[in-house]
């Protein structure tokens, strides 16, 4: 593994976790560990992750669980537990930004690297970093990965597939060309099903068949694909490895304990959801237009609503104050599990919550959420909150579902709250 | 029914009733004019449950009669035909269907039952007075750029029409706000118009009825109640519900006293600010205007698209300022200012509202929110 020409100048890594899911569940539960395992079912019933002794039975990811439980009747069934996974997740790459702070992640279980002049800090290559890396995650959180290390995005990709599960893959310069041409199209990222099937029309299957065609004939027949297409099938892709990714929508969600229906019991979950949109929006320095409400009914179906904004947004009273009005046409009694809200089509900062003639509002709303949020910096979340944060109590995703006479947490907001006994 | 009219008569008639009518409607009844045709005219009535515009046409009508047809498709239908046509309308007592004729076209047309036509009550409408339709443009004119459309604050998605007193002197005010900009426009209070209730017109209205007095010279007749207004003119009225909201209380944002006098060639801005706002992002539309004695420098800065910027000579001795503001929101206001004439404006800081006054129309007074730059 580390005897390559070009390993010294490589510093571009793609990492993915090996059957992710499954191997968590593995980890967790030992006597799991050479049983085939399938993480999935729920509502649409459907394969998220198989672990490698499942894949030998021919189930795989995407497939419809009855379909994997006839390849696979002794298969071990388990419902995904995503807070878990994104805990595991998190572990992987606090690891990863101990290398480097140039992270990024693309889902829970695969990231980018960029060790580019790291080797004076660690004392190593990127590869020996690398598999350091790997070794550590084996050793410290109990699940495997595969490393891919290239010279840019596109090939660590291809490099981190070569060799799964528990591999290590290096692609140099040298013998791009020939090492891409056998391999199909579909293996380039953005080519789904129905751009391959265009593509198979036109008599290119392989990326060789790519390679073989001119760049402007390419871009002429597909757009901007066929000269992304040109690019990638040569081995070129100068898209850098961005820790920021590009952030499409920020939303928090939460599920109760026990459904609920009534407006005023939904509202007051709605609104820490909104702070923590906000919170976050803020530190990302983006506002939003559009603001998106969520919920899921107690059979587990899902109601979105949207609705635009007259101007971009940072702020928990103005996503709180729209969300609401959406909520109040959905709490028709219906019980639901889960609520959620969500900010998209982002402007930059300065637009948010221009001041207004009329409306003195934004301007004293925004003195507000910055008095609160410098306060809570320094002594903490609970340490101040909106008297609307008070009304029914501490919502009831974030109490002890044991001990209900006695918070396990109390917090300043919830000692003092009159209307605790309510519930 | 039968009769026949000539077509530019027809055509200027539907125009004005058929902008009326939605494109798409739940009711079929309301995609349809009304037509009902005696005594030697045509009425058209056209609805869409909130406006109502009836307009009246002389015709040759040989036999009395009503029905209505789809109005987009009959003012198609007459808007195609030849210049100077002759077209006859007739519907055969108990028929369903309307023939239209005109030289050698011939239509026929589906109808549905005049009596489900909804016929929109005006009630009582007490209040009544006379402006002449140039006055009446003029207060929709400089006015109606600043109506917002931001759906929760409705009160604000029309035209504030009312009596007031300026500088002691009764007037009749026209004002408009998106919480951006403001506009206040003024004209002497006509005679009856001082028992008026102050009233928000409609969006929607003050568009139709802007079409109606295009071109007319004489008077517009306005009678109202708080909830319903109707305006008048030769033989056409439209009949409007009001917006139901209270008007804020506009005075109030109106700085009385900025310090800070710029004065400069309304047109002159107008066109720097167009081109330099080539630079400015899509979302913002941002402009700079840096103020020092007697100059003004327009900029506009963005990322992705580089910079610009543009000097021009303006009347000000006032201490440097630099200020932002939306630059379709400046063009809107400066394109009220009478052509060639002096824009006045009075600036307090980067922060605070802007007045804009245009040199030869006392009567005429905006506002503009500067932005963050």
């Amino acid at each position: 593994m580390l005897r390559h020409a070009e390993l010294d100048r490589l510093s571009i890594a793609h990492i993915d976790c090996d059957a992710f899911y499954a191997a968590v569940e593995k980890r967790d539960d030992p006597s799991l560990r050479d049983k085939p395992v399938i993480v999935g079912g729920g509502r649409r019933g459907v394969v998220s992750t198989c672990c490698y002794v499942a894949r030998l039975y021919g189930v795989r990811s995407a497939m419809p669980m009855f379909k994997a439980l006839r390849a696979c009747p002794q298969a071990v069934v388990i419902r995904p537990r995503m807070s878990i996974y994104a805990g595991v997740a998190r572990e992987v790459r606090e690891m990863m930004r101990s290398l480097t702070p140039l992270v990024e992640p693309v889902s829970l279980d695969e990231a980018y690297l960029d060790l580019s002049g790291t080797e004076r800090l660690m004392h190593a290559s990127p590869a020996l970093t690398l598999a350091r890396l790997a070794a550590r995650i084996e050793r410290e959180i109990g699940i495997t990965v595969s490393v891919g290390l290239s010279f840019n995005k596109f090939l660590a990709k291809q490099a981190s597939e070569l060799d799964k599960p528990r591999g290590f893959a290096v692609i140099g310069r040298a013998g791009i060309r020939e090492f891409l041409a056998p391999r199909p199209v579909a293996t380039i990222l953005g080519v789904g099903k129905a751009m391959q099937a265009k593509l198979a029309d036109a008599g290119l299957q392989t990326i060789g068949d790519l390679q073989r065609e001119a760049p402007e004939d390419l871009m002429r027949r597909f757009g901007a694909m066929g000269a992304r297409l040109a690019r990638l099938a040569v081995g070129d892709d100068d898209r850098p490895v961005d820790p920021e990714g590009e952030t499409k929508s920020v939303s928090a969600e939460t599920t109760f304990n026990e459904d609920l229906r009534r407006l005023d019991e939904l509202e007051h979950e709605l609104w820490p959801l909104c702070e923590k949109v906000s919170r976050r929006l803020k530190a990302a320095g983006l506002a939003g237009r559009t603001v998106t409400l969520k919920l899921k009914t107690d059979d587990f179906h899902i109601r979105t609503r949207a609705e635009s904004l007259p101007h971009p947004t940072q702020l928990a009273e103005v996503i709180y104050r729209d969300a609401r009005e959406l909520l109040a046409r959905e709490a028709d009694g219906t019980a639901f599990r889960l609520i959620g809200v969500g900010l998209s089509h982002f402007d930059p900062p300065e637009l948010a919550d221009p001041p207004d003639l009329l409306d003195r509002r934004p301007g004293q709303v925004r003195a507000i959420e910055t008095a609160i949020d410098k306060v809570r910096a320094k002594f903490g979340e609970a340490s101040i909150g909106k008297g609307r944060g008070l009304e029914l109590g501490p919502p009831v995703s974030s109490r002890p579902a044991t001990s209900p006479a006695e918070p396990a947490r109390p917090s300043a907001h919830t000692r003092n709250s009159p209307a605790r006994d309510r519930r | 029914m039968k009769l026949s009219i000539e077509r530019v008569a027809l055509l200027t008639a539907l125009a004005h009733v058929q902008s009326v009518v939605e494109r798409r409607n739940t009711i079929p009844i309301l995609s349809n004019v009304h037509l009902d045709a005696a005594d030697g005219a045509l009425a058209l009535t056209a609805t869409d449950l909130d406006i109502a515009i009836v307009e009246k046409v002389p015709a040759k009508a040989s036999r009395a009669g009503a029905t209505t047809v789809p109005a987009h498709t009959l003012y198609d239908i007459v808007r195609k035909l030849p210049d100077g046509a002759e077209i006859e309308l007739a519907q055969k007592p108990g028929d369903t269907r309307l023939q239209l004729r005109a030289g050698r076209s011939e239509f026929t047309l589906a109808c549905l039952p005049k009596e489900d036509f909804p016929v929109m009550a005006a009630g009582d409408l007490p209040a009544k007075f006379n402006i002449s339709a140039a006055d009446l443009r003029r207060l929709i004119d400089k006015t109606r750029f600043a109506i917002s459309t931001e759906e929760t604050r409705y009160y604000l998605n029309g035209i504030y029409l009312h009596a007031a007193q300026s500088a002691g002197v009764p007037v009749l005010r026209a004002v408009a706000t998106d919480g951006h900009r403001l506009a206040r426009v003024e004209t002497p209070l006509p005679d009856g118009a001082a028992a008026m209730p102050g009233v928000i017109v409609p969006r929607k209205t003050v568009n139709e009825l802007r079409k109606l007095i295009d071109g007319v010279d004489g008077d517009v007749e306005v009678a109202l109640s708080d909830t319903k207004i109707r305006f008048a003119v030769d033989e056409a009225s439209l009949t409007s519900k009001l917006i139901d909201g209270q008007f804020p209380d506009y005075e109030r944002v109106i700085p009385p006293d900025n310090p800070r006098a710029l004065a400069i060639t309304a047109s002159d801005l107008a066109q720097a600010v167009d081109r330099v706002s080539t630079i400015s992002s899509e979302r913002s539309r941002a402009v700079k205007l840096a103020l020092d004695k007697d100059r003004l420098l327009v900029s506009a800065t963005s990322p992705e698209n580089g910079t610009a910027v543009e000097e021009l000579t303006a009347a000000y001795n006032e201490g440097a300022l630099e200020i932002g503001f939306n630059s379709r929101y400046l063009l809107d206001i400066m394109d009220q200012v009478e052509k060639g004439g002096e824009a006045r404006f009075a600036l307090k800081d980067s922060g605070s509202p802007t007045v804009v006054r245009d040199a030869s129309d006392e009567g005429a007074l905006f506002v503009i929110m500067p932005m963050r730059v």
